[in-house]
């Protein structure tokens, strides 16, 4: 016996962060994704998993309005609500992903200027948001930086010259710099040593915690999402073939993909 | 908070829930229970009995949804009206669980650098208490569970499994819910801890908290049961055709 259809939430007040529906994305004869639908509440931790290929990432990009997708719809519910944002234009876009998202790459080249010192990454943010003070600039770089428990001794260091695990707080605090409504992680500690990760993650959790930052987290590692996610939406082939919360999605996964991918990780 | 609860009211009825596990790998589904009914009221505590492997825990997290059930009701009486768990929506659940439902495993959910103390204090603070406030309570709650307090401030992961199960107990019942939900709490218990939680758990009904519990030895909690669940042998595997 299958289990039971769910029903509408009821009890949540206030409406959903995120609104994704109908997004389908080819690229030449590949379908990466097919009729997806999201829902992220405002302080969610929402983790996408699945294999390479599975169309997780594509789906992150899209969500940082990088690419637009074939059909579909995604909204934010922030107050100047400008509709439909893959609607928007090229500079509506710019403006809206850096005033209210933020992202951390896997690979620190996608998202940080190497040969630049740290604290001028974040700063260039803030610059782009139009903060032009440089005084506050510094400051503003400076507590970002903090928050996301990197060393202020290396402040001036470029990205090229740190750790993999530093290069990722770097990225967090760029991408919390401008207090984001949306927080997304591509895959945030694969690649780190496993002690590195854990405190990636712990820093992670804490800004989670202090600032109720709502967060959609894509990785392939089942105990990264089960450590950070509140619910998670299982992805194959470019469709979601499953979601729920974590403890039940890893407890008692309902799809044959699924139970494939819990089975083989735990 | 249950203490506005009249008394008797009822907090959950359960009618007809079933659970199996499809194994498509194995293309067989395994039966873990069907038809269980009851209703549970505000104060009241409820024994599930029954030999090794019966599906007295899958009954538990039937209940939370850390399974899903194929049939049956779980309605239970919130804060602000009633809702069918079983076929509740997630983020309703995971609102329920924050504010309302607790389970209480034998295992900790350590996590690296967090602080006993701010594990323990952790569903205070986000029920908008005072930091200071919350840590205060934390660190009654962990001494009067018998944590040492050089490790208030240490990070469980390195604890062992009494201790650890400590901390887990002080965090679980340190906010009363309306519904709490015990899987072996006892277990790895020394006397000093076992008996500081049959104390927690006689003042949680006392103010109206419902429980449901599955416990090794019943002995402990014995005086604070009203009534019990015998969940019977009828286990069985359906091989799919």
């Amino acid at each position: 016996m299958s289990a039971m259809q769910r029903l509408a939430p009821v009890l949540m007040p206030g409406a959903p962060l995120l609104t994704l529906s109908g997004v389908s994305r080819r690229y030449g004869a590949v379908r990466a994704l097919q009729d997806v639908a999201l829902t992220v509440w405002p302080g969610e931790v929402l983790g996408i998993v699945g294999e390479s290929g599975s169309g997780k990432s594509t789906l992150l990009r899209m969500l940082n309005l990088e690419d637009t997708p074939d059909a579909g719809d995604y909204r934010l519910a922030l107050p100047e609500s400008p509709g439909n944002l893959f609607a928007l234009g090229r500079f509506a876009r710019r403006q809206l992903c850096a005033r209210a998202i933020g992202i951390v790459y896997q690979n620190p080249h996608l998202g940080l200027l190497m040969a630049h010192s740290s604290s001028g990454n974040v700063a260039e943010r803030l610059l782009i948001a139009g903060e032009r003070s440089f005084a506050r600039l510094r400051a503003r770089a400076r507590e970002a930086l903090e928050a996301s428990e990197f060393p202020l001794s290396r402040l001036d260091d470029p990205p090229r010259d740190l750790s993999g695990g530093m290069q990722q707080r770097v990225q967090l605090a760029k991408a919390i710099a401008l207090e984001p409504a949306l927080l997304l992680l591509d895959e945030p500690t694969t690649g780190l040593d496993v002690s590195v990760q854990a405190l990636v993650l712990d820093t992670l959790k804490r800004l989670q915690r202090d600032r109720r930052i709502t967060m959609v987290i894509v990785s392939h590692d089942l105990g990264v999402i089960r450590t950070m996610a509140d619910r998670v939406v299982v992805m194959r082939h470019g469709r979601v073939v499953e979601e729920g919360l974590v403890d039940q999605v890893f407890q008692d996964p309902q799809h044959p993909y699924t139970q494939e991918l819990v089975h083989a990780k735990l | 908070m249950p203490n506005c609860d009249p008394p008797h009211a009822e907090v959950l009825a359960v009618e007809g829930l079933a659970k199996s596990f499809r194994m498509h790998h194995l293309d067989q589904t395994l039966h873990a229970f069907e038809g269980i009914s009851f209703r549970l009221l505000a104060g009241e505590f409820l024994l599930l009995r029954g030999p090794n492997g019966v599906g007295k825990s899958t009954l538990l997290r039937t209940l939370y949804r850390s399974y899903l059930p194929d049939v049956g009701q779980i309605w239970f009486n919130h804060a602000s009206g009633r809702i069918d768990l079983a076929r509740a929506a997630d983020v309703d659940i995971a609102l329920l669980r924050r504010r309302e439902i607790g389970f209480v495993t034998q295992f900790l959910v350590a996590r690296p650098r967090v602080a006993a103390q701010d594990i323990v204090a952790e569903p205070l603070r986000r029920a908008g208490m005072a930091g200071d406030a919350a840590l205060a309570e934390a660190q009654r709650w962990l001494a009067a569970f018998g944590v040492k307090r050089d490790l208030w401030r240490a990070y469980p992961t390195s604890f062992s499994g009494g201790e650890q199960q400590k901390v887990n107990l002080a965090r679980a019942l340190i906010q009363p819910p309306r519904l709490l939900l015990l899987d072996e709490p006892t277990a790895s218990l020394d006397v000093g801890a076992r008996a500081a939680l049959v104390a927690r758990l006689a003042e949680l009904k006392a103010a109206g908290v419902a429980l449901i519990g599955v416990f090794h030895h019943p002995g402990d909690v014995a005086a604070l049961i009203d009534r019990d669940l015998m969940l019977s042998e009828k286990k069985v595997f359906d091989v799919a055709v």
